[in-house]
């Protein structure tokens, strides 16, 4: 079977079985530091997008520059 | 597909789905591990001492917002069925008591407070996420965990201490 | 005189959802921003809102307002200097079910000679015990752009912008996070204003002017890497790098550094470094060799061979307000950056008494301050 067909099947059953079985290697109680506010990516959206807006109307390169996901995993 | 290509497909996927299939559940409750941790109202409180109640166990964290939100309800929840047989102790852990004491200035709370700063008990009962909440039966089994909190969650607590308490020792 | 493709500030200035399974506090912001540099002044207001409802829904608003007065070395080469206003407003809503958040915004930008509507809808998860954050967007532009003092031009831009951003807690102390996205814009790309030089013997100065011309497909990609490190005394330090490169052969690369460090309960420190470089647009030249030299041409200095560094600080100070009991906590905030822009095949040609092509190279240093305060409910 071609490579490219492995991996989308890889992939699917990855996405089937929920991946719930990965053990996470940060317990959600050991999260302290990473739940800390000055670990957020983005502690002022305002301020930030702004700044991007700055750089983006001066500079050629736009783009990959969000930031998502970190955060307590509470939930 | 080719019927040639059909097999290691479909072996792949039945191994992976093997994987994947829940592990068949234990048969009945488990005991609850057992633990002894130094209380902020001094002393040491140990799960053996609170055998004969229905003991719920919320594991907390002062940095995380839903556990911060949920403690109202708990104490609520404390007050009202106390007197029926019923306890609930609070397990913070967090590695230093600072932030959880500044939490407890502000947000006082009626129930016991407990403090598991290297995590053993954490571990032993597979906290998968903050808040977990375990209510433990009369005679000292696991009978619900529930993970999370979303408000509202406290009407099913509800639900599961009236059915323990209901249960004789 | 148009601005930049609003658009892309419209869609940079609702942020996207940072989302976990948690949706974030309610909080509003106001700022009042500051530019000055190259001979361009730009201030104005700035509101952000956000309010969750039943820890399910969230609902997100935002004003913004460029107020421009320029005399930036193309105005003043080949125009004259102007004041302007730049208006935006932007909408978002999200929706947390189970792990997974789903928004959606929109933003109109409007100025007197370009109006941008954009819209974006994404989807956010956590995954594997929650260490990972995978988010999807998608997000489409739709500009109008004319020109101040002729009725008779009127064209469009279509942009689709599809990106992935993924975030990984990777130990107890750092995250890190990856992003990709793709731009692709189809239209009228170029500045309806601007010109092109040519070397031109007949001419006073040996030069003459003429309109810019750019192809009517653009597509870009870039990609970001980013670590973020908690140190043990209670301090954050963070690493980013962008790789982006685009079909008009533009290479660039951005790194940046940063530092932050809270005092007490109260004060917090920032302090970053930051280094962008690119290489040119194929089509661009700073002087072309005669009139209508070859099919594409630009002299738009955000197209040339560049660098440039920002060095930023910034203060926050939070509180408890007294008099705004309605608010959890209060913080006020001052953030300063320091910005050098040096061309290396851009002429300022506001010199004079230099032959055409050897002009010195043009830099210019810029000063941008954001004032605000945040207020948390």
């Amino acid at each position: 079977m071609k490579p490219a067909r492995i991996a989308a099947l890889l992939l699917l059953a990855a996405a089937a079985c929920g991946c719930s079985r990965v053990e996470p290697w940060v317990k959600p109680y050991e999260r302290e530091n990473i739940a800390d506010p000055i670990m957020a990516w983005d502690r002022d959206p305002v301020s930030s997008s702004y700044m991007r807006h700055v750089f983006e109307a001066r500079e050629g390169a736009r783009g990959a520059l969000g930031a998502s996901g970190g955060g307590c995993g509470c939930n | 597909m080719k019927k040639t290509s059909a097999f290691p497909v479909a072996a792949l996927l039945a191994a992976l789905a093997a994987f994947a299939w829940p592990a068949a559940a234990t048969d009945g409750p488990v005991p609850a591990p057992p633990f002894t941790l130094a209380s902020r109202a001094g002393g040491e409180v140990s799960l053996a001492d609170l055998k004969g109640q229905v003991v719920m166990i919320n594991f907390w964290a002062s940095w995380c917002g839903p556990c911060r939100k949920e403690f109202p309800a708990l104490d609520q929840i404390y007050a009202k069925y106390k007197p029926m047989g019923f306890t609930l102790v609070a397990i913070n852990v967090e590695s230093e008591k600072a932030d959880a004491e500044k939490f407890l200035a502000t947000t006082p709370a009626s129930f016991p407070i407990l403090f598991d700063p290297d995590n053993k008990v954490s571990g032993s009962y597979g906290v998968s996420a903050m808040p977990t909440t375990v209510l433990v039966d009369r005679q000292g089994r696991v009978r619900w965990l529930h993970r999370a909190y979303k408000p509202g969650d406290e009407a099913k607590y509800i639900e599961q201490i009236r059915a323990a308490l209901r249960e004789k020792a | 005189m148009q601005l930049i493709r609003a658009a892309v500030i419209a869609l940079a200035l609702l942020p996207l959802p940072a989302a976990a399974a948690v949706l974030p506090d309610d909080r509003a912001d106001l700022m009042y921003h500051y530019y000055d540099g190259g001979g361009v002044t730009i201030d104005g207001p700035s509101l952000l809102v956000r309010k969750k409802f039943a820890e399910k829904y969230a609902a997100s608003a935002n004003y913004y307002v460029d107020m421009v007065s320029s005399a930036s070395i193309d105005v003043i080469t080949t125009a004259s200097p102007y004041t302007e206003t730049r208006t935006q407003y932007g909408v978002g809503f999200e929706y947390l079910r189970n792990k997974v958040t789903y928004a959606a915004a929109f933003s109109n930008s409007s100025e007197n000679d370009y109006e941008a509507d954009t819209a974006t809808l994404s989807i956010s998860q956590d995954m594997f015990g929650d260490l990972t954050t995978v988010s999807l967007f998608f997000t489409r532009g739709w500009d109008d752009v004319t020109r101040r003092g002729d009725a008779t031009f009127a064209d469009e831009i279509d942009r689709r912008i599809y990106g992935v951003d993924i975030s990984q807690v990777a130990t107890r102390n750092m995250v890190l996070g990856l992003s990709y996205e793709t731009i692709t814009e189809e239209g009228f790309l170029n500045n309806p204003y601007r010109q092109v030089r040519y070397l031109d013997p007949d001419a006073a100065v040996g030069y003459s002017f003429e309109p810019e011309r750019y192809p009517r497909t653009r597509t870009g990609n870039a990609l970001s890497l980013r670590a973020r490190y908690f140190l043990p005394y209670r301090a954050a330090i963070q690493g980013d790098y962008r790789f982006y490169t685009d079909t008009w052969d533009i290479l660039a690369h951005t790194a940046e550094v940063s530092y932050t460090h809270p005092l007490d309960e109260e004060w917090t420190f920032d302090v970053r470094y930051r280094f962008y470089t690119q290489d040119a647009a194929e089509f661009y030249s700073d002087l072309f060799p005669r009139e209508d030299f070859q099919n594409f041409l630009a002299r738009d200095k955000e197209l040339s061979t560049m660098t440039s560094h920002t060095l930023g600080f910034g203060v926050t100070y939070e509180f408890k307000s007294p008099r705004m009991s309605f608010l959890n906590r209060s913080s006020l905030n001052l953030r300063y950056d320091r910005m050098r822009f040096e061309y290396d095949d851009f002429r300022d040609i506001s010199t004079t008494g230099f032959a055409p092509g050897t002009e010195p190279f043009y830099s210019f240093d810029a000063d941008v301050i954001r004032f605000f305060f945040s207020g948390w409910f």
